[in-house]
Formats: C-alpha cells, sequence, structure tokens
C-alpha cells in the first residue's frame, strides 16, 4: 500500500433520472488501486459495477466525485484507460491484426508500424495462424484472447475488464484465467475485473471489492494473501475457501437486505 | 427428435396411468414416414423451361392464325420478329437503348449515392436526424411517379427529367435503408471506440461508414429495377427518344408487334442491368471485407 496509487476513484456518486425517481446507481464510492495491483469487483447485478467502469473510462460524467489517474484529475476525459466490454466488439470486416491495433490506430500510429507492434504479440500469446483470418472464423475463447490484445496494445496502465470471461464454457473459462495471469505479469498493467464468479475473482487478484445494491456500493474489501504464481491447486486451500465463504456470505447479506426492502 | 418418437413403439410416450385405466393396449399409430422431395437432374429442368417457352410462342403463333385470337391486337410471334430486325436495322433501337440506359444509370448513380450519404449523414446529430426523419418518410410514401409530369415540366422532355424520375425512385430506398443501418449499429461499438480515444470523425470513418456498406449495398438491385422504371415513366410523360417513347408510340399508332419489340428489348435491358449490379454487388462484398 505504500506504492502511489495509479487509479483512484474519489468519492464518486451517480445518480440517474428515471421516471420511478432518481436512481442511486453509485453512493459514494472510492477506491485506491496501487500501479500494478490486480483487483476485481464482484457484486450481484445492478450494483454499479459497469458505472464505475463508464465513469472510470470517462465515458460517463459521475453526479459527484473525480477519477484521478497518477494523481492527475481524468474525470470525463476519454482515452486514458483501456477499456474491454463484455462482448468481444471485433469488427468483422477487419482481420484479426487489423482489429487487434485499432487502439494504436485511433492513437495515430503508423498502420505498418502497429502491425509489425501486433504480430509477434498475437503469435506469443496464443492466436498464430490466425493473423489474417476474420472474427467470424474464430472460437469464443480466441475472440476473447484477440479483445483483450487490442486492449493490451492501447497501451495504457491501467486497463478494465467487464466480466471478458462471462461468456464462455467452463473449460475455456479455466484456460483464459491462467492464460490472462501470464499476461498480466508480463505487460505488468494494473488491472481491474469485473465478474459474478467470487472464485475467479479470487483466484486472479490481489483484493477482492464486494459490492452491494441499492445504492451501488461497495460493502467490504478483502485481501487476497495467497502467494503468486498462482496454480489451479490453491483453490482448494483453506485460506482459500474462507475467502470465499466470506465473499459468498457478504453477497448472501447483500440480497437478503434486498429482499427485506423489497 | 420429433421423427424419433414417431417411429419408435407407439404409446411410448402415453402416460403409464392412461395406459392403467384402459387395460386394452393403445391402438398402433400408423406409421408415417418423413415426406422427402427429389430433386430433378438441372437439364430436365431447363430441358422443361425452354419447352414451355417455345409451347407458350408456337401455341400463340397457331392461335393467331387460325383466328382463335385476333391478330390486331395480340400481334403474333413472326410479325414481331420481323419488326425486331426493321427496329434494329431501320429503326432507332440503338439510339432508344442509348437513351433509355443512360437515363436509368444516371439516376441509379446520383439516387443512390446521394440517398446513402444523407442516410449516414443522420449519424451526426440527432436532433438532426428527429428534424428530417418525418420528412423523408413523406416522401417515401409519397407515390413519386405521381410527381413525374411535374418533373417534365421542370426539368424538359430531354434526358434530365428521365433522370430525375429515377432519382426520386431510387433516393428515398437508399436513405431509409442506409439509416437502418445507421440505427443497427451496436452502441457498444461506438463506446469501444470512444474508450481508445477516437474522434467522432474516426468512429464514422472506421466504424459507421463500414457498418452500413452492407446495407447500402443491398439496395442497389432494388435500385436498378426502380431507376428503369422511372426513366421509363419519365418517357411516357414527354420524350423523343427511348424505349418507353417507343412503346407510347406503338401503342398509339396500333402497331401491336412494335409495343411487344419495345417492351422484349426493354426487359432484356433490364435483365442485363440487374445481372450487372448483381456482379457489382458480389464484387463491393469481397471488397468490404478486406
Amino acid at each position: 500500500m505504500a506504492s502511489p496509487s495509479k487509479l483512484r476513484i474519489d468519492d464518486v456518486s451517480m445518480t440517474f433520472a428515471t421516471p420511478g425517481g432518481p436512481f442511486r446507481a453509485l453512493d459514494h464510492v472510492t477506491m485506491e488501486i496501487p500501479a500494478g495491483r490486480f483487483v476485481s469487483l464482484i457484486g450481484p447485478s445492478g450494483c454499479g459495477k459497469s458505472t464505475i467502469f463508464n465513469i472510470a473510462a470517462g465515458l460517463q460524467e459521475p453526479t459527484a466525485g473525480r477519477v484521478l489517474i497518477d494523481g492527475i484529475d481524468a474525470t470525463g476525459t476519454i482515452g486514458r484507460v483501456g477499456y474491454m466490454l463484455q462482448k468481444d466488439l471485433l469488427l468483422p470486416w477487419r482481420t484479426l491484426v487489423d482489429n487487434i491495433i485499432l487502439g494504436m490506430e485511433i492513437q495515430g500510429v503508423p498502420l505498418r508500424q502497429a502491425r509489425e507492434t501486433a504480430l509477434p504479440l498475437l503469435r506469443r500469446y496464443g492466436l498464430a495462424g490466425f493473423e489474417r483470418a476474420y472474427p467470424s472464423a474464430l472460437s469464443g475463447g480466441m475472440r476473447q484472447r484477440a479483445a483483450l490484445l487490442r486492449t493490451l496494445l492501447f497501451d495504457t496502465d491501467v486497463i478494465l475488464l467487464d466480466e471478458p470471461f462471462g461468456a464462455l464454457d467452463a473449460q475455456t473459462k479455466l484456460q483464459m484465467q491462467e492464460w490472462l495471469l501470464a499476461l498480466w505479469s508480463d505487460f505488468g498493467k494494473t488491472v481491474i475485473f469485473v465478474t459474478h464468479d467470487v472464485e475467479e475473482a479470487i483466484f486472479l487478484s490481489d483484493e477482492v471489492h464486494v459490492m452491494g445494491t441499492r445504492p451501488g456500493r461497495i460493502v467490504e474489501t478483502l485481501d487476497v494473501a495467497l502467494p503468486r504464481p498462482r496454480l489451479r491447486a490453491c483453490t482448494t486451500t483453506p485460506a482459500f475457501t474462507a475467502l470465499k465463504e466470506r465473499c459468498l456470505e457478504l453477497l448472501r447479506l447483500d440480497q437478503a437486505a434486498v429482499g427485506q426492502a423489497a | 427428435m420429433a421423427l424419433q418418437h414417431t417411429s419408435s413403439s407407439a404409446g411410448g410416450l402415453i402416460e403409464p396411468t392412461a395406459r392403467a385405466q384402459d387395460g386394452a393396449p393403445a391402438p398402433a399409430r400408423a406409421a408415417r414416414r418423413l415426406p422427402v422431395q427429389r430433386d430433378w437432374p438441372a437439364w430436365l429442368i431447363v430441358a422443361i423451361q425452354v419447352g414451355v417457352l417455345v409451347g407458350v410462342i408456337a401455341l400463340w403463333q397457331v392461335a393467331a392464325d387460325q383466328d382463335w385470337i385476333s391478330a390486331f391486337f395480340w400481334s403474333r410471334p413472326s410479325a414481331i420478329y420481323a419488326t425486331l430486325k426493321t427496329f434494329f436495322t431501320e429503326g432507332d433501337a440503338w439510339t432508344d437503348i442509348w437513351f433509355t440506359f443512360r437515363s436509368t444509370i444516371l439516376g441509379f448513380l446520383i439516387g443512390t449515392t446521394a440517398g446513402s450519404l444523407l442516410g449516414l449523414s443522420f449519424w451526426w446529430s440527432r436532433n438532426y436526424a428527429a428534424i428530417v426523419q418525418p420528412y423523408v418518410i413523406c416522401f417515401e410514401s409519397l407515390p413519386k411517379l405521381a410527381l413525374a409530369p411535374l418533373i417534365v415540366l421542370v426539368f424538359g422532355i430531354g434526358l434530365t427529367s428521365k433522370i430525375a424520375v429515377a432519382t426520386a425512385l431510387t433516393i428515398v430506398v437508399s436513405t431509409l435503408t442506409t439509416f437502418a443501418g445507421v440505427k443497427a449499429i451496436d452502441p457498444d461499438g461506438e463506446r469501444l471506440f470512444y474508450s481508445l480515444g477516437a474522434t467522432r470523425l474516426q468512429v464514422f470513418r472506421k466504424l459507421v461508414i463500414p457498418a452500413c456498406l452492407p446495407w447500402i449495398i443491398s439496395v442497389l438491385r432494388i435500385n436498378i429495377g426502380l431507376a428503369l422504371t422511372g426513366a421509363v415513366v419519365g418517357e411516357f410523360i414527354a420524350s423523343q427518344h427511348g424505349l418507353g417513347r417507343a412503346i407510347l408510340y406503338a401503342g398509339q399508332t396500333y402497331d401491336i408487334a412494335l409495343v411487344w419489340v419495345a417492351v422484349l428489348v426493354l426487359s432484356t435491358l433490364s435483365v442485363v442491368m440487374y445481372v450487372a449490379v448483381g456482379l457489382l454487388e458480389r464484387l463491393l462484398r469481397k471488397g468490404v471485407r478486406s
């Protein structure tokens, strides 16, 4: 915690006007994320996870509060963080390599140079032989890999991953988690990861923020003090199980509170 | 699944209680097979197609020769063939074809291009789109051919008025289809671009245009037909050349064989242009991917 914070979500609140009155999507959320950390957000649907991401990426202005990157106010500015949405959003008319360089291309990197940067990465990270393929020819797992590489190649220190593996089958999901950890240790990015899957959150992260609904807020932050590099076997250790129990309990409590309110 | 049920033992799905009450076995179900259509070989299909054509023409000729139908109103294939030869050797066939072809192609190009650009322009401003949209829809529901006499008055009896009618018919289809393409763009795609720090122009060039191209291309074949209709109607109203004028003129002078000849040539022109645009469409679809 001694390292300076890379990304700071500073007392952010977000209220949407709805026909049924104002809806508080986020209520005084503060997060401090040091450089190089892997942090997960977990919580039930409607707890504002995606709203946090939209605000951090500058796609929405918060009702109150600020987003600080390296201590500089970045509220409402786009292009500061890499953002991978739930869908892979690969452009069907572009080849894989041309999809992956999209971020660089938009930032004005010459095409040839961008492709030269992208090609070795494609090969190293499991997409060899598909450089010139169109997205329609790829499996779900490969499409997600491509989308993630596109986010990495955009070359920002912070990347936001919004349920990237949510739509994958269980087997592919496990492979992708290990692949992501390898990538993370290679690139040294600061990662914020949204998921519904408690085990996924703990396995990947240094820190898990458990969120609650109505209003969306952070209920508790759990430190994951498991050693790295992590192997799949660590998911059966008592420490892991205890963290998982605690997470599930927090989520259950929130659901119970919602049930009472309704 | 359904197939398996019908072919497996009858009554396999009946609830046990129902069977226990009757005591008697359920009546056997009729064995039914999946209806299968067998495809005839391609040469047979073509042979029959040609046969039907030849048969109809032969019947027409015989019927006219035997006075079963009035040769004055219906003409006869032999007379039509003779007129066709004269039309090309002594008549204005090539002038008329060239005239109609030019107005169709120009109307098609102008209408499709302008319509596509108009449709794309709606992406830039929701407010502007909201203001303009009712007018576009009004113009769409308006029978544009009803405006043809006015168009001919304004643009004269030359080529320009035919191009204008063809443009009026094609522009709206392109506008609305392209706008539908704009509306079908996944908002998350735009969010991705903006999260990468894109400008509006970059989103337009790298997302909106490529995403709308298949929509724009899908209209081409409809539009070539519409443009030809527009050109011919323009010629019906007032013209000195064109296949439409040839048909009108022949009809007014009771030269029924010439009516048939002009219709035949017009159909041929239509098929040729339709096939050409079909090829263009396939070419463009391939180009869009790279």
